[in-house]
């Protein structure tokens, strides 16, 4: 650990902000459906789902070394390259769950490697074929595969559970809902809290702290683990309410065909060698589970402006890491100014979100997130922009308070 | 480019039949459950229906051990 530079230090770090982010995102794959229906207390839903992501993270060792899929060449990959991409993915995180909207931290994370490696070698080191093989096809196939899957079990379970009722029924359909939850608890702590073990171990051999083909040191999993761990039970409730309550009306039945589908989805295709986003795969089966009840419905315009955001997820986060590795290309002070923008507009994000509190305790609470049909685009655009703007300028004094400036009408306790 | 249109379409059949299969057994399981409430509630005993839950929810129990199984290979 003699060689461990500061950006080695500043990447690390960073990893693991990622990895919380990727928390706290993704505690609603898990758990959105299990709080809305009411089987867990939601302070009880998202402590189960952290201790099960960190039991996840250790669970196996077979690290992800491919974290990019084979998307951009690994070969020449340095560490201000991964962090740059690891800015992007953080910001787009971050600015989803403002919004309320389940995204995939994964997408962002590639799509941040992408941008930074883009901005770093060109377009050459990006495989187009990989990324339409490994992104664009399953963020199609998982909802549908998914959701088809939870609309024919919530068929099959309301015809033939006319005859469940009573006490044994509730409690069955509850303890279903809470094992196959737990199961995507598992699987996330396993796939996701790897990915940024795998990161950090590639910026450890790219830095030479440690040998090349490595395992993680124990170190980078358990902290990966904590993180992750950290994440999660702070829970995203914004993203647990759109998933819980706002795609559709959730009724026990319908949670447990819901749950059950995206674990099977989950597993079955990670096992069968075509992975699919949780995320995806969560919100097509609730989706699914939603059309698969007479006289369910599914509110399709929160469904659109989280699709929008599934296709916004990528470009942004490359646009921003791109940027950021732009900045960084010139020396530690652009790297110093990226990190600073990176805390400084997360900080603004929070800032932002204070104004409408969404916690644990009303996040069942029936008023559907965000009146803005149409808003999240620009939204996004509006929250996206301002940083390659102020970095691309080099004004940063000037530009980082911009997007803290609409929060001083947040006078709300903290 | 070679989309591996096989294994996205055994993904699809594993998945449909594997999530129809659990939910429809576990509420079988459930319905088992229930019977024997009632049969309860009117003074009888439900033998056969509890058996049947049990091996249902036995069968979801070993679902899950397999899914945790391939978590950790």
């Amino acid at each position: 650990m003699e060689s461990f530079s500061l950006i080695l230090a500043i990447v690390v770090v960073t990893a693991l902000a990622f990895d919380f982010t990727n928390g706290f995102h993704d505690t609603a794959n898990a758990m959105a459906t299990t709080i809305s229906t009411g089987a867990l207390r939601p302070k009880v839903a998202v402590a189960m789902s952290a201790v099960l992501n960190l039991v996840g993270a250790f669970l196996s060792v077979e690290v992800a070394n491919t974290i990019s899929k084979g998307l951009v060449d690994e070969a020449g990959i340095r560490p201000e390259v991964i962090f740059a991409a690891l800015v992007g993915a953080i910001l787009w995180n971050l600015l989803t769950w403002l919004v309320g909207l389940p995204s995939s931290s994964s997408h962002a994370l590639m799509g941040g490697l992408i941008g930074a490696t883009v901005a770093s070698a060109g377009f050459g080191a990006v495989h187009g074929d990989v990324l339409v093989t490994k992104v664009l096809i399953p963020a199609i196939a998982a909802p549908l595969v998914a959701g088809l899957a939870a609309m024919f079990a919530t068929r099959l379970t309301y015809r033939m559970g006319k005859r469940a009722d009573g006490k044994s029924a509730e409690k069955g359909y509850r303890a279903g809902q809470i094992a196959s939850a737990g199961l995507v608890s598992v699987a996330h702590g396993t796939n996701d809290a790897q990915k940024t073990m795998g990161i950090i171990t590639l910026a450890l051999v790219a830095g030479g702290a440690v040998a090349p083909d490595s395992d993680p040191p124990m170190w980078v999993i358990l902290s990966a683990g904590i993180a992750i761990a950290l994440g999660t039970y702070l829970g995203g409730w914004r993203i647990i309410r759109t998933m819980g309550k706002g795609l559709t009306d959730l009724q026990p039945q319908q949670g447990f065909a819901a749950q059950t589908s995206a674990a099977t989805v989950i597993l079955a295709s990670s096992h069968l060698g075509f992975s699919l986003s949780t995320t995806h795969s969560v919100s097509g089966s609730v989706m699914g589970a939603g059309l698969g009840r007479k006289g369910g419905v599914v509110r399709w315009s929160t469904a659109t402006r989280m699709f929008v955001a599934w296709g916004l997820t990528l470009p942004a986060a490359a646009f921003v890491a791109a940027v950021a590795e732009w900045v960084c290309g010139f020396g530690s002070w652009g790297t110093a100014a990226v990190a600073v923008f990176l805390v400084a507009s997360s900080a603004a994000i929070w800032k932002i979100s204070r104004r409408e509190v969404v916690d644990h305790t009303n996040v069942n609470d029936d008023e559907v997130p965000g009146e803005e049909p149409s808003g999240v685009v620009t939204q996004a655009m509006a929250a996206v922009t301002p940083p390659p703007a102020g970095a691309v300028t080099g004004d940063l004094a000037a530009t980082i308070p911009a997007p803290a400036d609409p929060a001083p009408p947040a006078k709300t306790t903290v | 480019m070679s989309i591996d249109w096989v294994a996205l379409g055994s993904v699809f059949g594993v998945s449909l039949v594997v999530t129809v299969a659990l939910v429809g057994l576990f509420t079988l399981g459930i319905s088992g459950l229930s019977h024997r409430e009632r049969a309860a509630a009117q003074g009888q005993s439900a033998g056969l229906a509890v058996t049947g839950a049990y091996a249902c929810f036995a069968a979801c129990a070993a679902a899950v051990a397999y899914g945790l199984y391939l978590i950790m290979a």
